[in-house]
C-alpha cells in the first residue's frame, strides 16, 4: 500500500526525466527537420512554375500548384540532342535492376547455402575471396571489365550492364545469405537428408522458404545499388541503353539557356522514387532481417 | 537374426581416430542403447549407421542389406535428433509427411500414415500447428512421429531428451519406453545418460575413446562390469576403488590385501594379472554397510541428504576417498570415524 501512494505522486525524479525526455524529443524533431529541408525544397520547387522561382523565396511554398515540370521531366525534358524526358531511361533501369537484382540475390543464396551448410575445403577461403571483392573500388575495375565486355559481345548492351551488377552484387548477397544460414541448426539438413531430400530440394524446400526475411533485406540493398549506380552506367552503356541516373545527369548538366529548376528537381525525384518507394514497403523486413537470423525450430 | 551388423567398423577424422573397430549386432525388435562420456564416439557411431557419416573402412549391414553405399533415405532409417530439427515453416502434417511426399506416395497414403502416426503418439490435434507453437515435449513428438511415418526397419534416436526440463524428460523416457513396447522397432539410442541408459535398453553399448568397452543387459552390466571403465561409468554415486595387491588367485576369485582391507573371493575381472600384481578393488557405494567390526575405516568429510538418499563421502586413514549411499538416514556427522563391512561376492578386483 505504501509502494502503491509513494508510486503515485510525481518525484523530483521523474519530473527531472520528463524534461530530459522533452529535450531530447525537440533535438529529434531538429535533426528530422534539417533532414527533410532539401526534400521539402525539392517538392516545392518541381510544383512552381520557372517564373516563381526566379521572382520568389527557395523554401516559399508555391503560390500555384503545377505539374508542368514534371510533365516535362518524365516525356519532353533533352538529353542532349534527344528531348524524350526520362521515360525510355526509366524504363532501361527497369530492364536492369530487375534481372541484375534478382539474379544477383539467386546466387548469393545459393552460395550461402553451400558455404554455411555444406562446408568443403576450401568454404571460409573463397568466402574470404568473396569478401575481399565486396572492397575492391569499382573504379579499378572499369577498364579490365570493358575488355571482358567486349569479348563477350555485351558491350554497350543492358545484358551486359546486368552482367557488371550481378558479378559485384555476388559477394554482398553471398555474404547476407551466408550469414543468415549459418544460424539454421545443420540438423535441419541432416533431418532434411534422412528424409530423402537432396542439395537442391533442401535448397527448395527448406532454406529458401526460411529466407524471407534476408530476402527482403538483399533485395533493397542491390536495387538501391543498381538504381542508383552511376559509374557503370556511364562507363557500360551507349546512347538507348543509358540506366535513369546518367540520363537525370544529361538533363541537368547539357541544357543551355535558362536553367529549369523545376524540371531538374522534378527529375531527380522520379529518379529517386523506385529507392524510396522499395525501402517504404518492404522497410520493417528491412529492419527484421537485420536483426533477426536465428530459426529456432 | 541380425537386424543391424556392424562389422570392423572404423572412423577417422584427418588423423584422429573416433571410431575404433566396432562389431556389433543388434536383433529385431532391440532396444540397443549407446552410452558413453562425450567425445566417446556415440553420435558418430549412430550417424555412421545413418548414413550422415562415410566409413573409413568396414560393413554396416542392416536388414540383411550392406548399406555403405546408400544414402541416409534408402538405409530403411528414421532418425530423432537432439534439436529435434523439425522444418520451422511447415505445419506438424507437412513435417511428418515431408519424406513420403518426396517418396512419391499418393496423398490419401500420406494422410492415412500421418494420422495413424499421430493417433499413436496421441497428437491429432496439433497436426495444423508450427513447430513454433509446440512446447518442448510436443517438439520431441513430432520428431518421433516423422520417424514413425517412414515405417523404418531401425530407428536412430541421438539424445533426445537432452533438450527437456527434467520433469519432462522422465516422461518422454517412459513413454519412449511404451512406444517401443507398442511397435516392437529395432532402435538404436544415444546417450550420456546412465540412468536413460539403465531404465529404457534392453542392451547396453559402453564405449570410450571410439570403442566398444562393454555389451550386454543393464542389470549385467551393473554387477559384472569387464572393466574399470564400465565400473565407474554406470551407477551413482560412482563405484569406489581401493588400491593394493592381488594375493592368490583360485579359478574366478582371488583374494585382495591392501588399504588395511584382507577380502577373500572376489571377483577377478583382470584374469590375466596373477598374484602379487597390483590391482583395484571395487565396491559399490551402496554395496558398503555399517558395521562397527568392520575392517574399511574412514572419517567423514561430507554429508549430503537426498532425501531418497543419504551419500556421505569419507576418506581412509592412507587419503583414499570413498563414498557410502543408504536408503535410510543415518545419524552421522563430519569428522566422525565409522567401519563398514561389505559380502565379497558384491566386490571386483580390477
Amino acid at each position: 500500500m505504501a509502494d502503491l501512494t509513494y508510486s503515485q505522486s510525481p518525484s523530483k525524479g521523474s519530473f527531472g526525466k520528463l524534461i530530459l525526455r522533452w529535450i531530447l524529443y525537440i533535438l529529434l524533431a531538429l535533426f528530422a527537420l534539417y533532414y527533410l529541408m532539401p526534400l521539402f525544397v525539392m517538392v516545392t520547387t518541381s510544383l512552381k512554375s520557372l517564373e516563381e522561382i526566379r521572382t520568389g523565396s527557395l523554401i516559399a511554398l508555391p503560390r500555384e500548384i503545377t505539374f508542368d515540370a514534371w510533365k516535362t521531366a518524365w516525356s519532353g525534358a533533352c538529353t542532349g540532342i534527344q528531348c524524350e524526358g526520362l521515360q525510355p531511361y526509366f524504363w532501361n533501369s527497369v530492364l536492369l535492376a530487375v534481372p541484375a537484382v534478382a539474379l544477383s540475390t539467386l546466387i548469393g543464396a545459393l552460395n550461402g547455402y553451400v558455404i554455411a551448410q555444406w562446408q568443403f575445403r576450401g568454404a571460409n577461403l573463397i568466402f574470404s575471396l568473396m569478401l575481399f571483392g565486396c572492397f575492391i573500388p569499382f573504379q579499378v575495375v572499369l577498364l579490365p571489365m570493358a575488355r571482358l565486355l567486349g569479348m563477350m559481345g555485351l558491350a554497350g548492351s543492358i545484358p551486359g550492364l546486368v552482367f557488371v551488377h550481378v558479378i559485384y552484387g555476388i559477394g554482398f548477397t553471398t555474404l547476407f545469405f551466408r550469414n543468415y544460414y549459418v544460424s539454421i541448426p545443420a540438423e535441419l539438413v541432416k533431418a532434411a537428408k534422412v528424409d530423402g531430400a537432396n542439395f537442391f530440394r533442401i535448397f527448395w524446400s527448406i532454406f529458401l522458404p526460411l529466407s524471407l526475411p534476408i530476402i527482403v533485406v538483399t533485395v533493397i540493398w542491390q536495387f538501391t545499388q543498381i538504381w542508383n549506380d552511376f559509374l557503370f552506367g556511364v562507363s557500360f552503356s551507349q546512347a538507348g541503353t543509358q540506366p535513369i541516373t546518367v540520363a537525370l545527369n544529361n538533363i541537368v548538366n547539357s541544357t543551355t539557356g535558362v536553367k529549369e529548376y523545376n524540371v531538374d528537381m522534378a527529375a531527380a525525384i522520379i529518379a529517386a522514387l523506385p529507392t524510396l518507394f522499395v525501402y517504404v514497403f518492404a522497410g520493417k523486413y528491412f529492419i527484421r532481417g537485420l536483426t533477426a537470423g536465428s530459426v529456432k525450430g | 537374426m541380425a537386424q543391424v551388423e556392424l562389422n570392423n567398423v572404423n572412423k577417422s577424422f584427418a588423423h584422429v581416430d573416433v571410431i575404433r573397430n566396432v562389431n556389433l549386432e543388434i536383433n529385431k525388435g532391440e532396444f540397443v542403447v549407446f552410452v558413453g562420456p562425450s567425445g566417446c564416439g556415440k553420435s558418430t557411431l549412430l550417424r555412421l549407421i545413418a548414413g550422415l557419416e562415410t566409413l573409413t573402412s568396414g560393413e554396416i549391414v542392416i536388414a540383411d542389406r550392406p548399406v555403405m553405399d546408400l544414402p541416409p533415405s534408402e538405409r530403411g532409417i528414421a532418425m530423432v535428433f537432439q534439436s529435434y530439427a523439425l522444418y520451422p515453416h511447415m505445419s506438424v502434417f507437412h513435417n511428418m509427411a515431408f519424406s513420403l511426399s518426396l517418396n512419391k506416395v499418393p496423398k490419401a497414403e500420406i494422410k492415412e500414415r500421418v494420422e495413424n502416426a499421430a493417433r499413436i503418439l496421441q497428437m491429432e490435434h496439433l497436426l495444423d500447428r508450427r513447430p513454433a507453437a509446440l512446447s518442448g515435449g510436443q517438439r520431441q513428438r513430432v520428431a518421433i512421429g516423422r520417424a514413425i511415418v517412414r515405417n523404418p526397419d531401425v530407428f536412430l534416436f541421438d539424445e533426445p531428451l537432452s533438450n527437456l526440463d527434467a520433469a519432462l524428460r522422465h516422461d518422454t523416457r517412459v513413454e519412449i519406453a511404451k512406444l517401443h513396447k507398442q511397435l516392437g522397432a529395432t532402435t538404436i539410442y544415444v546417450t550420456h545418460d546412465q540412468v536413460e541408459a539403465m531404465t529404457l535398453a534392453d542392451k547396453i553399448v559402453v564405449l570410450k575413446d571410439g570403442e566398444v568397452m562393454q555389451v550386454g543387459a543393464p542389470m549385467e552390466l551393473f554387477n559384472q562390469p569387464d572393466n574399470e571403465f564400465v565400473a565407474s561409468f554406470l551407477g551413482s554415486p560412482k563405484m569406489n576403488f581401493f588400491e593394493g595387491t592381488l594375493a592368490d588367485v583360485s579359478g574366478e576369485t582371488a583374494s585382495f590385501a591392501g588399504e588395511g582391507l584382507n577380502v577373500q573371493g572376489v571377483r577377478l575381472v583382470s584374469k590375466n594379472k596373477t598374484a602379487g600384481a597390483s590391482v583395484k578393488l571395487g565396491i559399490r557405494p551402496q554395496h558398503l554397510t555399517l558395521d562397527p567390526s568392520g575392517s574399511l575405516k574412514g572419517e567423514i568429510t561430507l554429508v549430503e541428504r537426498l532425501g531418497t538418499e543419504t551419500v556421505v563421502e569419507l576418506s581412509t586413514s592412507s587419503g583414499t576417498s570413498f563414498r557410502f549411499a543408504s536408503p535410510e538416514s543415518p545419524d552421522l556427522e563430519v569428522g566422525q570415524t565409522v567401519a563398514f563391512s561389505f559380502e565379497a561376492e558384491r566386490a571386483h578386483l580390477f
